[in-house]
């Protein structure tokens, strides 16, 4: 199978690698998996509250070529959104841009599930005012 | 990892670093899924496709004697290879059908005797699938277990047999981790019982010794592209004398290969395999022990540099040329796209078409997360030192580069244990 050109340029230069500090109350942290294939996925957000502008972002990703370039640019389209315009980012919009072959469109879901599980995280933490953490019991 | 599932190898525009002095990219690493073949064979085999070009089945004339000596002379060099005769030699179109000829046709043959069948889940889909289908007819077939280092219980086969047991069929040296059976034991408890023993061979015969005789193997699978001759040529060893064993013909037609297995014979390929056996068996010993010697190069180097680095399968019954690892926290594929000038292969589910992670791996009771990090060097004939030292530095490179993008990595630095962790989405 061959990559496509954008595939393989995220992956040479993955953007907003990195973390940010999971229990901080402007962070949300997305940790998910995907059963298909057993990869994982962590995406953060950090959010402006008086705008609810995602101001910065940043992945880990544990997965193939394809599942790294989704996450990566998840990243990029994030930043600067609010936290409604990032929910409607639908993983075939990721599928298109980097021209996913079908076997690789759950690379893209993942990306899709992190972004919202990171919004969901970032919500709840707005309700309550204790910091929850996210992936370990 | 193994060949049937898989993507092909990523095709990638090679952008990298440039290579050392004497050093070609892209490299071959991966010779368990095919070799190159041998320039020496391919000088034999080229007059048989124009002035030799005869029908080996043609008694008549001097085309056909030609050809037939061709394959006569092959005949001999693979026999002398295993330590049998000629006639116990029968030539297929490679090991997929010498396993389905050797399993489907002892079956038939010894139909009144029994039906139960003995194989294990490491074995290759080869002979793993001809057993389900004989499932389908009414055979019974123990799957056995595999040991941590890859390896069979010789307690568990001897327990699996029965009355009914007419076949236990093991491979010689598994394809994804190179490891070897306890194959002239397995023999012993078969010709004990007398019970046939059929082992596929493919990734042995021509890499380590493999005598028939000193092996008690009475059918084994032999196959031209895994020795640096042809693809689409194989063989079958059938044993004639002490047992006698008889194999049903599972192809029909014109009696060649006394009635085993008709067709006209792909002189060529048959030609090309018997040098390929012919070379082998004069090079093996110095090979074998060069081969290793380059193994441990590597993983010397590579281990040298990186920690939490796993190797599967026993180390000390392994192919010379084979080195299976696992680089924890780093997914396969992602570490195939990262050293795209060399090609290797990975047990990772992203890089299987069916999403499943190597079978192999699994039977060891590798972890899917470890099965998922596995690459497998096939180091060749072809293969040089500075070839493993520049493979070692790019894999390194890209494990310490996928690393830190990796948040499994993050965890387990931070003391998370992998194991406890809920993930969304499950
Ligand atoms: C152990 C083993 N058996 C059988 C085969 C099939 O061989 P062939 O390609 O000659 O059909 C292979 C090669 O993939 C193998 O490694
Ligand atoms: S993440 Fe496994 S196939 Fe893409």
């Amino acid at each position: 199978m061959s990559y496509s050109d954008k595939v393989i340029d995220h992956y040479n230069n993955p953007r907003n690698v990195g973390s940010m500090d999971k229990s901080s109350n402007d962070v949300g942290t997305g940790l998910v998996g995907a059963p298909e294939c057993g990869d994982v996925m962590k995406l953060q957000i950090r959010v402006n509250r008086d705008t609810n502008v995602i101001e910065e972002a940043k992945f880990k990703t544990f997965g193939c070529g394809s599942a790294i370039a989704s996450s990566s640019l998840a990243t990029e389209w994030v930043k600067g959104k609010t936290v409604d315009e990032a929910l409607t980012i639908k993983n075939m919009d990721i599928v298109k841009e980097l021209s996913l072959p079908p076997v690789k469109i759950h690379c893209s879901v993942l990306a899709e599930d992190a972004i919202r599980s990171a919004i969901a995280d970032w919500k709840k933490k707005q309700e309550t005012t204790k910091p929850v953490a996210v992936e370990a019991k | 990892m193994s060949t049937d599932v898989k993507v092909p190898p990523q095709q990638l525009p090679v952008t990298h670093v440039l290579a050392p002095e004497g050093v070609k990219l892209p490299i071959y690493m991966d010779n368990h899924a095919t070799t190159p073949m041998d320039p020496r064979v391919l000088e034999e085999i080229l007059p048989y496709f124009m002035e030799k070009f005869g029908n080996a089945a043609s008694r008549n004339h001097s085309f056909g004697w030609i050809a037939e000596e061709g394959v006569e002379t092959a005949r001999e060099r693979i026999a002398k290879l295993v330590g049998s005769t000629t006639k116990e030699i029968i030539f297929t179109s490679g090991a997929t059908e010498s396993d389905n000829l050797a399993i489907k046709g002892v079956a038939e043959m010894y139909r009144e005797k029994g039906n139960h069948i003995i194989t294990a889940v490491t074995e290759h889909k080869a002979v793993l699938d001809t057993c389900k289908r004989l499932e389908k007819y009414g055979y019974r077939v123990t799957y056995m277990p595999v040991q941590k280092d890859g390896l069979i219980d010789l307690d568990d086969l001897k327990r699996a047999m029965d009355d009914k047991t007419i076949l236990v069929t093991i491979m010689a040296a598994n394809n994804e981790i190179g490891v070897l059976q306890p194959v002239a034991e397995i023999g012993k408890l078969c010709r004990e019982r007398g019970v046939i023993f059929h082992t596929d061979a493919t990734q042995a015969v021509g890499k380590i010794p493999v005598d028939v005789n000193k092996l008690n193997i009475d059918v084994m699978s032999i196959s031209g592209h895994k020795m640096y001759g042809p693809k689409g040529v194989g063989a079958l060893y059938v044993r004639r004398k002490n047992p006698r064993v008889q194999v049903s013909a599972i192809i029909d037609g014109g009696g060649h290969e006394r009635g085993m297995r008709s067709g006209t014979l792909n002189v060529p390929g048959i030609v090309g395999l018997g040098k390929a056996c012919a070379l082998a068996q004069e090079e093996m010993a110095t090979e074998s022990v060069r081969l290793a010697g380059l193994r441990e190069r590597l993983r010397d180097r590579i281990m040298g540099k990186l920690d939490e680095v796993y190797i599967n399968g026993s180390m000390e019954h392994r192919l010379p040329g084979n080195l299976n690892i696992s680089f924890a926290y780093v997914e396969g594929e992602s570490l195939l796209m990262g050293i795209n000038d060399v090609a290797v292969s990975s047990g990772s589910a992203c890089t299987s078409a069916t999403l499943e992670p190597s079978y192999v791996l699994k039977a060891l009771g590798t972890g899917d997360d470890l099965a998922h990090s596995s690459i497998r060097f096939g180091i060749g004939r072809f293969n040089t030192a500075a070839e493993v030292d520049y493979v070692a530095d790019r894999v390194i490179e890209t494990v310490e580069r996928l690393r830190e993008l990796s948040p499994l990595y993050e965890m387990a630095k931070e003391g998370i244990n992998l194991k406890d962790v809920k993930w969304a989405g499950e």
